[in-house]
């Protein structure tokens, strides 16, 4: 029986992190070179844990399925990055962005989990700084900030449109300087398929090289999950195309928990469904709505061009109703109130499911070029894409599957439940409760890389100085090495008819449908059994083209598609289970009279976590009460 | 739509690949060019056939994955578009459209349009970062950067990596990729402590991996998605002249 | 990067190549004002003077050692490019390369090869003449009497028209190869580059209109 500890160091709420810290047991350097530290994944969380640890001088693994660490998808974040700097002078603290995050998940977030990524993201700026990430300056040359959703201070950092990838530019030099250095080596193209547990404990990972086909053994003494989010579940969503669950969901199979499945954010900005062979949805940043607003008309099946309805015939619905945020709601909020506008027959565009982003005020007020200079890369995006020009009329946004809270549980080391086993970054369930903030999953991905992970796992392998080099020959690896040969034979074998990525499709679908921005018992119970009903026929009809030994883009697809299956219909579960909504999880048969979330403190102020309990069983749920000292659990308004 | 395709097909580094040409019906014009590559696989998937491998991630134009020569322009015939952002409407009805890998020694063929990058990866490693330990570092407006100067820095760092500029280049040059770089970095306070051994490292590394050399002929501004000016070429050309200049001997 | 040990960066080969260059366009400037002096209408007098001057002066003399350099080194390094470049792109496009450059920056190595096939005919007809490998001709009184031999050869169409040919290319050549020399020597600024462009145009122009000018001269205009 698994008994979840948050190992939530004691104290007050402002001290656990720097006492915990201090308390923490270290390796000495001689011994470090000894130990070997697997990371999968290279995105920020991943790439800033692989150069800290090689850094301290751990011998680290890195593996990406790319062909290069930067093109992990933390490279697509827009908007920015959070950190209490308080340099606008608006009354920002830690306390206040952790406050923020704390509400913003609709409390569903550990207090001290998130009070240490507020308190670690200011580290976070500096360090980027030093690396050369060339964020925003103002005329004094100093750091810029602007103002994102859900918060009323400007604490974002940001470098145009393009905060992620400067972020993760930034972050690839720290690991390329250790790949120089030779303490981090670096394995490209690799899929992880399966997590290697010896004596209890996380040992190594099988993988598969996807050039070559091969099924490779990698042993170390702790491993590192930062694998990012299960978003593209959905099919369509904002994230790149090869994010997936898979290896999350290996880690989940061998024991790891899996926290809050059904927290899932929507995005409230993004260029709408265009065409039926539609393979991804793109994102526009949250930080246009500091200067965009968002409307539909006040009449039903408005058929007029945009520019020529006249302002009182405009609804802009996010400022009439929730004037003290205006169109700075948080995503969730947002999101649905597009779709309860949408759904009502207010949508425009040929679907109906879309809302206008209007910035002909921001641009009257301040002139073209100050808004070429805040988002030119993002409209020049959305002319591309639309082939409309947004400096002339406005942009037309829907809802899209974007971000995770749910991720594998970890305590506050960052550890899963499998001894040895971490999480960081997305993959991980840690610091946004039921809601993510714009401008935070940068902020907590190179927090837990840089400056969390580094001390906490130290204190793990303190206890490993003394076990010798994993071998890879012994019999654990030989059998998930087995097994997951076994798996791929079993994808090639079904040799259907039909393509991996129309299940993918039919997938999403089910689960957008019944599982998405609004939930229902009916809807979910319905959705479980339709996935159940396409996973059989997946197993049945699915082709998998080429050969297993090959570089096989089928194959690799497949095999993420195949644990699809299995992570919808955890989420479904979890939807089901918690029958209350908040943040993200919005439950029809639970709001308020004016269609906000209604919130169940008593029953639900806890993390569902989840164990594995074989396939198509239901799993095991796990609760891990969370308790609030430091703030009061009101009801989240906007107003 | 109607297209007639024109691709490249090779089973992988060792065979030699040849032009496979197939016809493909219905496509919309909203389609991106990725979709309809996609909605090529699927028909040929379906009839029993090994898809057209390409490489693709992000599709918004910012991870660099995707990279196709279309019809003599890689990425396509419009300028500061990847190939993941180019849609079909760019294209006229019944017409054939030739799709080639990126050519160049650097960057071998893996499998029909998918090439090996890692020569890119390698000059990074060879010196592409600035040698700051985590925790180290000061409060980050201690050094106050020219607004100018940080904007044209960050100018050079949107730099996706994805080859366009070697595939454009008659000679196969890096110059504008690298360049990014070492401007980047030689133009930010931070960076140019190091500035020198930094250009040194990466240029050496850049010839080590087997781009050809540059000769000013500016292809490589014209197809970057991200608009990359040559003016870092010539930076990286002044940093490495002072480099070899004025270094001290060691 | 040849085998023998002698190794230079990319960038070393770009500083050579624009320093030869640069300085064979100066070479150019200097040339081409002796040159028009056979335009004065005096017989040769002018000429024959500044010939020389650049006869006996020991500056001049030590600079024809370096202008040989220059011309030796800037060739050599433009092959070298050529077959470096030839080499990084094994397998080649099916459809050739669309990207809107310059035509002139494309082809300086076939300009180029052209312009060294008029300079071997040209050191042919007086520098070799001068060294006493080629008899002097044209009613020359001494091999360095080149006044007569230079109407003799103008006189010639099929040699003009391969002179003014020729220079065409070098105005092509040089028109990439005036701003292009900026560029390698890191001097692009964006403040400056477009004035750099049109000086680079019109130095391209003046060389070959000037250098054409004289066999026109001789073939139409002198009696």
């Amino acid at each position: 029986m698994i008994k979840l500890d948050s190992k939530i160091p004691k104290g007050p709420l402002a001290d656990k992190w720097n006492n915990y810290k201090s308390s923490l047991r270290l390796v000495n350097p001689a011994n470090k070179k000894k130990l070997d530290v697997i990371v999968v994944g290279t995105g920020l969380s991943g790439a800033s844990s692989a150069s800290a640890l090689g850094e301290l001088g751990y011998n680290v693994k890195v593996f990406c399925f790319q062909d290069s660490p930067r093109r992990a998808h933390s490279v697509a974040a827009q908007g920015g990055i959070n950190a209490a700097k308080n340099y606008k002078n608006d009354g920002d603290s830690v306390y206040r962005l952790f406050f923020d995050m704390i509400k913003g998940g609709d409390f569903r977030a550990r207090e001290a989990n998130v009070y240490r990524a507020a308190e670690v993201s200011n580290y976070v700026i500096d360090h980027f700084a030093a690396l050369g990430v060339p964020f925003a300056r103002d005329y004094g040359g100093m750091l810029d900030t602007r103002s994102f959703g859900g918060v009323q201070v400007s604490r974002t950092f940001y470098a145009k449109g393009q905060t992620g990838q400067q972020c993760l530019l930034g972050t690839y030099s720290s690991l390329s300087r250790q790949i120089a250095k030779g303490t981090v080596t670096m394995y490209e193209r690799r899929d992880m398929l399966d997590l290697v547990i010896v004596d209890d404990k996380a040992r190594g990972i099988i993988t598969r090289n996807l050039l070559t086909g091969e099924i490779e053994r990698h042993s170390a003494h702790a491993v590192v999950l930062a694998t990012g989010g299960y978003g593209t579940v959905f099919y369509l969503s904002t994230l790149a195309l090869g994010s997936n669950a898979s290896a999350a969901w290996a880690a989940h199979k061998k024991g790891a928990l899996f926290a809050n499945p059904s927290f899932i954010q929507i995005h409230p900005t993004s260029i709408p469904v265009l065409n039926d062979y539609q393979s991804k949805l793109t994102l526009m940043s949250e930080s246009l709505r500091n200067d965009g607003r968002v409307w539909v008309p006040k009449e039903k099946d408005e058929k007029r061009h945009p520019n020529q309805i006249p302002e009182a015939e405009r609804d802009y619905y996010l400022e009439r109703r929730y004037p003290a945020f205006g169109n700075l709601v948080p995503r969730d909020v947002a999101s649905r109130a597009a779709k309860e506008r949408c759904d009502a027959g207010y949508g425009v565009g040929d679907t109906g499911l879309s809302v206008y982003l209007d910035f002909k005020d921001a641009i009257e007020k301040q002139g073209k070029k100050a808004i070429e200079d805040k988002y030119g890369n993002l409209f020049e995006m959305y002319l591309k894409i639309t082939g409309i020009n947004p400096y002339e009329e406005p942009m037309r946004i829907y809802p899209a599957g974007h971000y995770t809270m749910g991720g594998l549980w970890v305590d506050y080391n960052l550890m899963t439940t499998i001894p040895g086993l971490f999480s960081v970054g997305e993959s991980n369930f840690s610091d946004h409760g039921a809601n993510r903030l714009g401008a935070s999953s940068l902020m907590q991905c190179s927090g837990d890389g840089y400056f969390i992970l580094p001390y906490t796992i130290g204190d793990y392998l303190a206890d490993e100085i003394k076990t010798p080099r994993i071998k890879t020959d012994i019999p654990e690896f030989e059998k998930a090495e087995k097994e997951a040969k076994e798996r791929i034979e079993k994808l090639m074998s079904v040799n259907g008819k039909q393509t991996v990525t129309s299940f993918h499709k039919r997938l999403g679908k089910i689960l957008w449908d019944h599982c998405g921005m609004v939930r229902s018992a009916g809807g979910l119970k319905k959705g479980i059994q339709m996935i159940d009903d396409l996973e059989d026929e997946f197993w049945k009809e699915v082709k998998v083209s080429g050969m297993a030994n090959d570089y096989n883009q089928e194959l690799e697809k497949a095999f993420r598609v195949a644990d699809f299956f299995e992570v919808g219909r955890l989420m479904c579960q979890d939807a089901l289970d918690r029958n209350e909504s908040c943040g993200a999880h919005f439950r029809e048969e639970y709001q308020t009279e004016q269609g906000e979330a209604k919130r169940n403190d008593k029953e639900f102020a806890h993390v569902s976590a989840y164990e594995y309990n074989g396939n198509r069983k239901e799993e095991i749920l796990h609760k891990e009460p969370l308790v609030f000292e430091n703030v009061e659990l009101k009801e989240r308004s906007y107003k | 739509m109607e297209f007639k395709l024109k691709i490249w097909r090779q089973k992988n580094a060792s065979v030699k690949g040849k032009f496979e040409t197939y016809t493909l019906k219905d496509v919309s014009p909203e389609m991106s060019f990725l979709q309809m590559l996609d909605y090529l696989n699927q028909q040929i998937i379906e009839s029993g056939g090994d898809p057209v491998h390409f490489e693709h991630d992000c599709r918004e134009g910012i991870c660099g994955s995707c990279g196709i020569y279309i019809n003599g322009r890689p990425h396509g015939p419009l300028r500061n578009t990847t190939t993941c952002e180019l849609h079909m409407r760019e294209f006229k009805d019944n017409t054939t459209i030739v799709i080639e890998p990126w050519r160049s020694k650097a960057f071998p063929v893996i499998k029909d349009l998918v090439v090996d990058r890692s020569a890119f990866e390698k000059v990074i490693h060879a010196g592409g970062f600035i040698n700051a330990n985590t925790g180290s570092t000061q409060e980050a407006n201690n050094i106050p950067i020219n607004k100018k100067i940080s904007d044209r820095a960050f100018d050079a760092a949107v730099c996706i990596g994805c080859g366009a500029c070697v595939a454009a280049c008659k000679n196969s040059s890096a110059m504008l990729f690298v360049s990014a770089k070492v401007s980047q970095y030689a133009l930010l306070p931070q960076g140019k402590v190091e500035a020198k051994e930094r250009v040194e490292n990466m240029v050496k590394k850049m010839d080590e991996v087997g781009f050809g050399f540059c000769s000013n002929t500016y292809a490589c501004e014209f197809d970057c998605p991200k608009g990359i000016s040559v003016e870092f070429i010539a930076q990286m050309n002044r940093e490495f002249f002072s480099a070899k200049v004025c270094k001290q001997k060691s | 990067m040849s085998k023998k040990g002698f190794s230079l960066t990319s960038i070393s080969h770009k500083y050579i190549m624009a320093a030869a260059g640069a300085f064979l366009m100066l070479f150019l400037v200097s040339h081409l004002s002796t040159n028009l002096l056979l335009l004065a209408g005096d017989g040769g007098e002018t000429f024959d003077k500044a010939v020389e001057f650049l006869l006996t002066n020991p500056f001049i003399k030590i600079m024809e050692y370096v202008l040989f350099a220059g011309f030796i080194i800037h060739i050599l390094i433009g092959v070298i490019l050529e077959l470096h470049n030839r080499r990084s792109r094994p397998v080649g496009y099916n459809v050739p390369l669309r990207s809107e450059t310059s035509a002139f920056s494309r082809f300086m190595i076939h300009s180029g090869i052209i312009i060294f096939i008029f300079l071997l005919i040209h050191l042919y007809q007086f520098f070799f003449v001068k060294l006493g490998f080629v008899p002097k001709y044209g009613g020359a009184e001494s091999t360095v009497d080149f006044y007569p031999m230079v109407v003799h050869t103008f006189q010639n169409p099929v040699y003009s028209i391969i002179y003014i040919v020729s220079f065409v290319f070098l105005g092509f050549h040089l028109k990439h190869a005036f701003q292009s020399a900026f560029q390698s020597f890191g001097l692009n600024h964006n403040k400056y580059m477009p004035a750099i462009k049109i000086v680079g145009t019109i130095y391209a122009i003046v060389i070959a209109v000037g250098f054409s000018i004289i066999p026109l001269y001789f073939m139409f205009l002198y009696k």
